[in-house]
Protein backbone atom coordinates (compact mmCIF):
# COMPACT_ATOMS: atom_id res chain seq x y z
CA UNK A 1 0.00 0.00 0.00
CA UNK A 2 2.56 2.72 0.59
CA UNK A 3 4.05 2.53 -2.05
CA UNK A 4 0.74 3.79 -4.72
CA UNK A 5 0.63 6.90 -1.93
CA UNK A 6 1.22 10.26 -3.75
CA UNK A 7 5.09 11.51 -3.39
CA UNK A 8 4.57 14.28 -0.94
CA UNK A 9 7.02 17.09 0.16
CA UNK A 10 9.26 16.11 3.05
CA UNK A 11 11.90 17.58 5.67
CA UNK A 12 15.30 17.53 4.58
CA UNK A 13 17.74 15.98 7.56
CA UNK A 14 18.75 19.78 8.32
CA UNK A 15 15.68 20.23 9.08
CA UNK A 16 14.25 17.69 10.85
CA UNK A 17 17.16 18.05 13.15
CA UNK A 18 16.50 21.37 13.20
CA UNK A 19 13.04 21.37 14.46
CA UNK A 20 14.06 18.38 17.32
CA UNK A 21 16.44 21.09 18.67
CA UNK A 22 13.92 23.97 18.79
CA UNK A 23 12.51 22.07 21.44
CA UNK A 24 15.03 21.09 23.87
CA UNK A 25 14.91 22.91 26.78
CA UNK A 26 17.60 25.86 27.89
CA UNK A 27 19.69 24.04 30.63
CA UNK A 28 19.23 20.41 29.51
CA UNK A 29 22.26 18.06 28.98
CA UNK A 30 21.57 15.73 25.74
CA UNK A 31 23.58 13.04 24.51
CA UNK A 32 23.63 12.89 20.59
CA UNK A 33 23.66 9.54 18.70
CA UNK A 34 25.67 8.91 16.05
CA UNK A 35 24.78 9.88 12.33
CA UNK A 36 21.61 12.82 11.91
CA UNK A 37 20.70 12.98 15.73
CA UNK A 38 24.64 14.54 15.76
CA UNK A 39 23.40 17.78 13.33
CA UNK A 40 20.66 19.00 16.42
CA UNK A 41 23.89 20.80 17.74
CA UNK A 42 23.81 22.61 14.53
CA UNK A 43 20.92 24.11 15.28
CA UNK A 44 20.03 24.75 18.82
CA UNK A 45 19.21 28.68 19.11
CA UNK A 46 22.34 30.76 20.43
CA UNK A 47 20.09 31.87 23.79
CA UNK A 48 20.00 28.26 25.19
CA UNK A 49 22.45 26.75 26.97
CA UNK A 50 22.35 23.07 26.33
CA UNK A 51 25.35 20.74 27.41
CA UNK A 52 26.29 17.61 25.31
CA UNK A 53 27.68 14.90 26.60
CA UNK A 54 29.33 12.24 24.38
CA UNK A 55 29.57 8.41 25.79
CA UNK A 56 33.42 8.46 25.56
CA UNK A 57 33.89 10.82 28.70
CA UNK A 58 32.75 14.81 27.62
CA UNK A 59 30.56 16.40 28.83
CA UNK A 60 30.55 20.13 27.05
CA UNK A 61 31.11 19.54 23.76
CA UNK A 62 31.79 22.50 21.18
CA UNK A 63 31.42 22.72 17.61
CA UNK A 64 33.37 20.96 14.96
CA UNK A 65 37.00 22.48 14.92
CA UNK A 66 38.20 23.98 12.01
CA UNK A 67 41.17 22.14 10.53
CA UNK A 68 43.86 24.63 11.60
CA UNK A 69 42.03 23.70 15.47
CA UNK A 70 42.28 19.89 15.54
CA UNK A 71 43.16 18.72 18.63
CA UNK A 72 44.11 14.89 18.05
CA UNK A 73 43.49 14.06 21.65
CA UNK A 74 39.78 14.96 21.36
CA UNK A 75 36.95 13.00 19.55
CA UNK A 76 34.00 12.42 20.08
CA UNK A 77 31.13 9.27 20.22
CA UNK A 78 31.63 9.20 16.42
CA UNK A 79 35.20 9.74 15.99
CA UNK A 80 35.14 12.80 14.74
CA UNK A 81 37.37 15.66 16.30
CA UNK A 82 35.22 18.46 17.94
CA UNK A 83 35.88 21.07 20.67
CA UNK A 84 34.89 21.37 24.44
CA UNK A 85 33.68 24.81 25.96
CA UNK A 86 34.87 26.23 28.79
CA UNK A 87 33.14 24.14 32.01
CA UNK A 88 33.60 21.36 30.14
CA UNK A 89 35.16 18.37 31.83
CA UNK A 90 36.58 14.88 30.88
CA UNK A 91 36.18 11.31 32.85
CA UNK A 92 36.27 7.85 32.03
CA UNK A 93 33.65 5.23 30.56
CA UNK A 94 32.58 4.27 34.00
CA UNK A 95 31.64 7.68 34.75
CA UNK A 96 30.10 8.60 31.52
CA UNK A 97 27.79 5.39 31.74
CA UNK A 98 26.94 5.92 34.94
CA UNK A 99 25.60 9.68 33.51
CA UNK A 100 23.68 7.36 30.90
CA UNK A 101 22.91 4.67 33.39
CA UNK A 102 22.08 6.52 36.79
CA UNK A 103 19.39 8.74 34.81
CA UNK A 104 21.57 12.29 34.67
CA UNK A 105 20.96 12.92 31.14
CA UNK A 106 17.53 14.96 30.46
CA UNK A 107 17.87 13.53 26.78
CA UNK A 108 18.93 11.15 24.24
CA UNK A 109 18.19 11.91 20.93
CA UNK A 110 18.73 8.24 19.18
CA UNK A 111 18.39 7.00 15.08
CA UNK A 112 15.89 4.58 14.27
CA UNK A 113 15.04 1.35 12.47
CA UNK A 114 11.75 0.91 13.88
CA UNK A 115 9.81 2.40 16.97
CA UNK A 116 6.88 0.59 17.98
CA UNK A 117 3.50 2.59 19.43
CA UNK A 118 4.61 1.53 23.47
CA UNK A 119 8.02 3.26 22.62
CA UNK A 120 9.88 0.15 22.18
CA UNK A 121 12.72 0.77 20.00
CA UNK A 122 14.65 -1.39 17.43
CA UNK A 123 18.23 1.16 15.80
CA UNK A 124 20.92 -1.33 16.68
CA UNK A 125 20.64 -4.42 13.66
CA UNK A 126 18.69 -5.43 11.14
CA UNK A 127 18.65 -9.34 12.11
CA UNK A 128 20.13 -12.29 10.53
CA UNK A 129 21.40 -10.63 7.63
CA UNK A 130 23.29 -7.60 9.56
CA UNK A 131 26.39 -6.92 7.89
CA UNK A 132 28.47 -7.26 11.69
CA UNK A 133 26.61 -6.25 14.73
CA UNK A 134 27.58 -3.45 16.35
CA UNK A 135 25.77 -1.99 19.63
CA UNK A 136 27.66 0.74 21.19
CA UNK A 137 26.36 2.73 24.09
CA UNK A 138 22.19 2.71 22.24
CA UNK A 139 21.40 -0.08 24.65
CA UNK A 140 22.20 1.96 27.56
CA UNK A 141 21.21 5.49 26.15
CA UNK A 142 17.48 4.28 25.74
CA UNK A 143 17.07 2.30 29.01
CA UNK A 144 18.84 5.26 31.37
CA UNK A 145 18.00 8.59 29.95
CA UNK A 146 14.72 10.48 31.16
CA UNK A 147 13.87 11.28 27.81
CA UNK A 148 14.43 9.42 24.67
CA UNK A 149 13.52 11.07 21.48
CA UNK A 150 14.06 9.60 17.84
CA UNK A 151 15.18 11.32 14.76
CA UNK A 152 14.38 9.16 11.49
CA UNK A 153 12.40 9.01 8.24
CA UNK A 154 8.61 8.42 8.76
CA UNK A 155 9.40 5.77 6.23
CA UNK A 156 11.80 3.28 4.43
CA UNK A 157 13.45 4.19 1.15
CA UNK A 158 10.66 1.56 -0.28
CA UNK A 159 7.98 3.13 1.76
CA UNK A 160 7.32 1.08 4.23
CA UNK A 161 6.54 2.42 7.77
CA UNK A 162 9.27 2.71 10.66
CA UNK A 163 6.57 3.57 13.24
CA UNK A 164 4.83 0.26 13.95
CA UNK A 165 2.41 -1.59 16.41
CA UNK A 166 5.30 -4.14 17.33
CA UNK A 167 9.24 -3.74 16.24
CA UNK A 168 10.17 -6.46 13.87
CA UNK A 169 14.16 -5.87 14.26
CA UNK A 170 16.08 -6.82 17.62
CA UNK A 171 14.98 -4.61 20.38
CA UNK A 172 17.62 -1.89 21.54
CA UNK A 173 15.34 -0.87 24.48
CA UNK A 174 11.94 -1.63 25.88
CA UNK A 175 9.12 0.81 26.20
CA UNK A 176 11.58 3.79 26.64
CA UNK A 177 10.70 6.56 23.08
CA UNK A 178 9.06 9.86 24.19
CA UNK A 179 8.74 11.74 21.23
CA UNK A 180 9.52 11.33 17.11
CA UNK A 181 10.59 13.70 14.97
CA UNK A 182 10.35 12.33 11.36
CA UNK A 183 10.61 14.30 7.83
CA UNK A 184 6.78 14.46 8.05
CA UNK A 185 5.78 14.87 11.32
CA UNK A 186 6.31 14.91 15.10
CA UNK A 187 4.53 12.27 17.22
CA UNK A 188 4.24 11.67 21.05
CA UNK A 189 4.53 8.12 22.30
CA UNK A 190 2.01 8.12 25.26
CA UNK A 191 0.27 5.47 27.26
CA UNK A 192 -2.46 5.77 24.09
CA UNK A 193 -0.21 5.10 21.44
CA UNK A 194 1.07 7.16 19.09
CA UNK A 195 -0.56 11.11 19.01
CA UNK A 196 0.51 13.26 16.16
CA UNK A 197 1.56 16.69 17.65
CA UNK A 198 2.54 18.70 14.30
CA UNK A 199 2.77 17.67 10.98
CA UNK A 200 4.90 18.97 8.32
CA UNK A 201 3.75 22.17 6.55
CA UNK A 202 1.06 21.07 3.89
CA UNK A 203 0.25 17.87 5.31
CA UNK A 204 -2.65 16.57 6.85
CA UNK A 205 -3.73 13.84 9.66
CA UNK A 206 -4.75 11.63 7.22
CA UNK A 207 -1.17 11.75 5.09
CA UNK A 208 0.41 11.01 8.40
CA UNK A 209 -2.06 8.07 9.38
CA UNK A 210 -1.72 6.62 5.76
CA UNK A 211 2.45 6.44 6.27
CA UNK A 212 2.40 5.18 9.78
CA UNK A 213 2.37 1.27 10.86
CA UNK A 214 -0.36 1.67 13.61
CA UNK A 215 -2.99 3.40 15.09
CA UNK A 216 -2.21 7.65 14.84
CA UNK A 217 -3.98 9.88 17.46
CA UNK A 218 -5.30 13.12 17.24
CA UNK A 219 -3.86 15.57 20.05
CA UNK B 1 62.87 1.12 46.04
CA UNK B 2 59.84 0.58 43.32
CA UNK B 3 60.16 1.39 40.05
CA UNK B 4 57.80 0.23 37.15
CA UNK B 5 59.67 1.81 34.41
CA UNK B 6 60.57 -1.06 32.10
CA UNK B 7 63.21 -0.45 29.27
CA UNK B 8 61.66 -1.70 26.25
CA UNK B 9 58.38 -2.98 25.25
CA UNK B 10 59.91 -6.67 24.94
CA UNK B 11 60.59 -6.68 28.49
CA UNK B 12 57.13 -4.95 29.31
CA UNK B 13 55.36 -7.47 27.68
CA UNK B 14 57.34 -10.81 29.16
CA UNK B 15 55.45 -13.44 30.08
CA UNK B 16 52.55 -12.47 28.20
CA UNK B 17 51.28 -15.94 26.60
CA UNK B 18 49.55 -18.08 23.87
CA UNK B 19 45.19 -18.00 24.93
CA UNK B 20 45.35 -15.19 27.33
CA UNK B 21 43.22 -12.58 27.80
CA UNK B 22 43.96 -9.05 27.43
CA UNK B 23 42.19 -5.56 27.97
CA UNK B 24 42.93 -2.53 25.66
CA UNK B 25 41.99 0.70 26.39
CA UNK B 26 41.39 3.46 24.09
CA UNK B 27 37.87 4.62 22.31
CA UNK B 28 38.28 4.38 18.40
CA UNK B 29 42.52 5.42 18.04
CA UNK B 30 42.74 8.02 21.01
CA UNK B 31 44.05 6.47 24.08
CA UNK B 32 45.00 3.17 22.20
CA UNK B 33 47.98 1.26 23.77
CA UNK B 34 49.07 0.25 19.92
CA UNK B 35 52.69 -0.09 20.33
CA UNK B 36 52.37 -2.40 22.92
CA UNK B 37 49.53 -4.46 21.38
CA UNK B 38 51.55 -4.28 17.98
CA UNK B 39 54.79 -5.78 19.69
CA UNK B 40 52.48 -9.11 21.18
CA UNK B 41 51.40 -8.96 17.42
CA UNK B 42 55.05 -9.25 16.53
CA UNK B 43 55.35 -11.79 19.44
CA UNK B 44 53.30 -14.62 17.29
CA UNK B 45 51.09 -15.12 20.46
CA UNK B 46 47.67 -16.59 19.40
CA UNK B 47 44.80 -17.59 20.89
CA UNK B 48 43.80 -14.31 22.26
CA UNK B 49 40.88 -12.96 24.04
CA UNK B 50 40.54 -9.14 23.48
CA UNK B 51 38.44 -7.07 25.74
CA UNK B 52 38.15 -3.44 24.05
CA UNK B 53 35.24 -1.23 22.62
CA UNK B 54 36.59 -1.00 19.15
CA UNK B 55 37.49 -3.94 17.21
CA UNK B 56 37.19 -2.82 13.45
CA UNK B 57 39.51 0.19 12.63
CA UNK B 58 41.95 0.41 9.70
CA UNK B 59 45.29 0.55 11.66
CA UNK B 60 46.22 1.39 15.16
CA UNK B 61 44.54 -0.76 17.87
CA UNK B 62 44.01 -4.69 17.69
CA UNK B 63 44.48 -4.12 13.90
CA UNK B 64 47.94 -6.02 13.06
CA UNK B 65 46.65 -9.15 15.92
CA UNK B 66 43.38 -9.37 13.92
CA UNK B 67 45.78 -9.55 10.45
CA UNK B 68 47.85 -11.88 12.31
CA UNK B 69 44.95 -14.58 13.01
CA UNK B 70 45.76 -14.08 16.82
CA UNK B 71 42.61 -13.46 18.23
CA UNK B 72 40.45 -16.31 19.03
CA UNK B 73 37.40 -13.93 20.66
CA UNK B 74 36.26 -10.28 21.20
CA UNK B 75 34.46 -8.91 23.68
CA UNK B 76 32.88 -5.28 22.48
CA UNK B 77 30.35 -3.22 22.18
CA UNK B 78 31.58 -1.80 18.02
CA UNK B 79 33.34 -3.77 16.03
CA UNK B 80 32.32 -1.94 13.01
CA UNK B 81 34.41 0.92 11.34
CA UNK B 82 33.95 2.98 8.49
CA UNK B 83 37.17 2.58 7.44
CA UNK B 84 37.79 -1.49 7.60
CA UNK B 85 35.49 -4.54 7.08
CA UNK B 86 38.16 -6.83 8.52
CA UNK B 87 36.90 -7.59 11.87
CA UNK B 88 33.45 -8.31 10.32
CA UNK B 89 34.88 -10.18 7.36
CA UNK B 90 36.62 -12.48 9.85
CA UNK B 91 33.71 -12.57 12.02
CA UNK B 92 31.52 -13.86 8.63
CA UNK B 93 34.16 -16.51 8.15
CA UNK B 94 33.28 -17.96 11.70
CA UNK B 95 36.71 -17.52 12.33
CA UNK B 96 36.61 -15.07 15.72
CA UNK B 97 33.94 -15.44 17.80
CA UNK B 98 32.31 -12.03 19.37
CA UNK B 99 30.99 -10.95 22.65
CA UNK B 100 29.01 -8.19 21.98
CA UNK B 101 28.47 -6.12 25.02
CA UNK B 102 26.52 -2.83 25.61
CA UNK B 103 28.80 -0.12 25.69
CA UNK B 104 27.97 0.79 29.25
CA UNK B 105 27.65 -2.54 30.22
CA UNK B 106 31.21 -3.63 29.40
CA UNK B 107 32.79 -0.10 31.48
CA UNK B 108 30.49 -1.69 34.57
CA UNK B 109 31.73 -5.14 34.21
CA UNK B 110 35.14 -4.01 33.52
CA UNK B 111 34.73 -1.59 36.72
CA UNK B 112 33.14 -4.08 38.94
CA UNK B 113 36.32 -6.69 38.29
CA UNK B 114 38.75 -3.85 39.49
CA UNK B 115 36.13 -2.97 42.36
CA UNK B 116 35.38 -6.06 43.52
CA UNK B 117 32.24 -6.86 42.87
CA UNK B 118 31.42 -9.83 41.37
CA UNK B 119 28.23 -9.08 39.54
CA UNK B 120 25.65 -6.72 39.53
CA UNK B 121 21.94 -5.93 37.81
CA UNK B 122 21.40 -3.70 35.62
CA UNK B 123 18.26 -2.61 33.06
CA UNK B 124 20.56 -1.90 29.95
CA UNK B 125 19.85 -5.34 27.44
CA UNK B 126 17.12 -6.53 29.34
CA UNK B 127 14.40 -7.69 27.01
CA UNK B 128 16.45 -7.67 24.28
CA UNK B 129 18.61 -10.33 22.18
CA UNK B 130 21.96 -9.12 24.39
CA UNK B 131 19.62 -9.96 27.41
CA UNK B 132 18.90 -13.17 26.51
CA UNK B 133 20.36 -16.25 28.65
CA UNK B 134 21.00 -13.94 31.35
CA UNK B 135 19.62 -14.06 34.93
CA UNK B 136 16.67 -11.08 35.16
CA UNK B 137 14.85 -9.88 38.22
CA UNK B 138 12.77 -7.05 38.74
CA UNK B 139 13.92 -4.43 40.70
CA UNK B 140 12.08 -1.16 41.42
CA UNK B 141 9.40 -1.80 38.93
CA UNK B 142 12.13 -2.38 36.11
CA UNK B 143 13.56 -5.65 34.68
CA UNK B 144 17.03 -5.97 35.00
CA UNK B 145 19.95 -8.51 34.10
CA UNK B 146 22.32 -9.80 36.20
CA UNK B 147 26.06 -9.02 34.38
CA UNK B 148 28.90 -10.71 36.26
CA UNK B 149 32.68 -8.97 36.10
CA UNK B 150 35.28 -8.84 33.66
CA UNK B 151 38.25 -9.67 34.38
CA UNK B 152 41.36 -10.45 32.24
CA UNK B 153 44.90 -12.12 32.44
CA UNK B 154 46.77 -8.78 31.04
CA UNK B 155 45.37 -4.76 30.57
CA UNK B 156 47.18 -2.96 28.42
CA UNK B 157 46.63 1.01 28.73
CA UNK B 158 48.11 4.52 27.42
CA UNK B 159 48.50 7.27 29.56
CA UNK B 160 49.25 10.85 29.09
CA UNK B 161 51.89 11.18 32.09
CA UNK B 162 53.20 8.12 34.45
CA UNK B 163 55.55 8.41 37.44
CA UNK B 164 57.92 5.47 38.76
CA UNK B 165 55.25 4.22 41.14
CA UNK B 166 52.71 3.83 38.39
CA UNK B 167 50.39 6.78 38.86
CA UNK B 168 48.63 8.03 35.49
CA UNK B 169 46.94 10.72 34.16
CA UNK B 170 45.28 10.98 30.66
CA UNK B 171 44.97 13.50 27.89
CA UNK B 172 41.41 14.76 27.32
CA UNK B 173 39.30 12.12 25.24
CA UNK B 174 41.97 9.40 25.92
CA UNK B 175 40.87 8.38 29.50
CA UNK B 176 38.34 6.41 28.05
CA UNK B 177 38.53 2.75 29.23
CA UNK B 178 42.32 2.91 30.60
CA UNK B 179 41.30 4.43 34.25
CA UNK B 180 39.08 1.13 34.66
CA UNK B 181 40.75 -1.53 33.21
CA UNK B 182 44.13 -0.63 35.54
CA UNK B 183 42.86 -3.01 38.37
CA UNK B 184 40.29 -5.68 36.36
CA UNK B 185 43.42 -7.73 35.05
CA UNK B 186 46.23 -9.78 36.95
CA UNK B 187 49.29 -7.72 34.91
CA UNK B 188 48.60 -4.34 34.34
CA UNK B 189 50.75 -2.64 31.71
CA UNK B 190 51.26 1.33 30.66
CA UNK B 191 52.66 2.63 27.88
CA UNK B 192 52.87 6.87 28.63
CA UNK B 193 53.48 9.95 26.52
CA UNK B 194 55.74 11.34 29.47
CA UNK B 195 57.83 10.34 32.04
CA UNK B 196 57.80 12.14 35.27
CA UNK B 197 59.24 12.45 38.57
CA UNK B 198 57.79 11.49 42.07
CA UNK B 199 55.65 14.00 42.93
CA UNK B 200 55.70 16.40 39.67
CA UNK B 201 52.09 15.11 39.18
CA UNK B 202 50.16 16.80 41.86
CA UNK B 203 48.55 14.09 43.86
CA UNK B 204 44.89 15.49 42.80
CA UNK B 205 45.71 15.34 39.15
CA UNK B 206 46.56 11.82 39.63
CA UNK B 207 43.74 9.88 37.40
CA UNK B 208 44.76 6.11 37.96
CA UNK B 209 46.60 6.05 41.55
CA UNK B 210 49.96 3.38 40.82
CA UNK B 211 48.75 0.66 43.16
CA UNK B 212 46.29 -0.30 39.63
CA UNK B 213 49.88 -0.50 37.62
CA UNK B 214 52.75 -3.29 37.00
CA UNK B 215 54.57 -2.01 34.48
CA UNK B 216 55.06 1.03 32.61
CA UNK B 217 56.93 2.09 29.25
CA UNK B 218 58.25 5.14 27.90
CA UNK B 219 56.24 5.49 24.39
CA UNK B 220 56.25 9.33 22.92
CA UNK B 221 54.99 8.38 19.43
CA UNK B 222 53.41 11.71 19.57
CA UNK B 223 49.75 12.29 18.64
CA UNK B 224 47.12 9.60 17.66
CA UNK B 225 45.71 10.00 13.90
CA UNK B 226 42.31 8.98 13.02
Amino acid sequence: MPDTLTPIKTLSREAMAARLAADIPDGWYVNLGIGAPTLVANYVAADKEVIFHSENGLLGVGPKPDDEHIEPWLINAGKQYVTLLGGASTFDSADSFGIIRGGHLDLAVLGGYEVAENGDLANWSTGANDVGPAVGGAMDLGAGAKQVWVLMDHTTKSGQPKLVEKCSYPLTALGSVTRIYTNIAVIDVTPQGFVLREAAPGLTFEDIQARTGATLHRA
Amino acid sequence: MIDKFVPDLATALEGVKDGATIMMGGFGTVGQPTALVDQIADMGIKNLTIIANNAGAAFGGMTKLLQAGAIRKVVCSYPRSSNSTLFIDLYREGKIELDLTPQGTLAERIRAASAGIPAFFTPTAAGTQLGQGKETREINGRLCVLETALFADIALLEAWEADRWGNLTYKLSGRNFNPIMAGAAKLTIVQTQHKRELGEIAPDAIMTPGIFVNRVVHVPYGDPTL
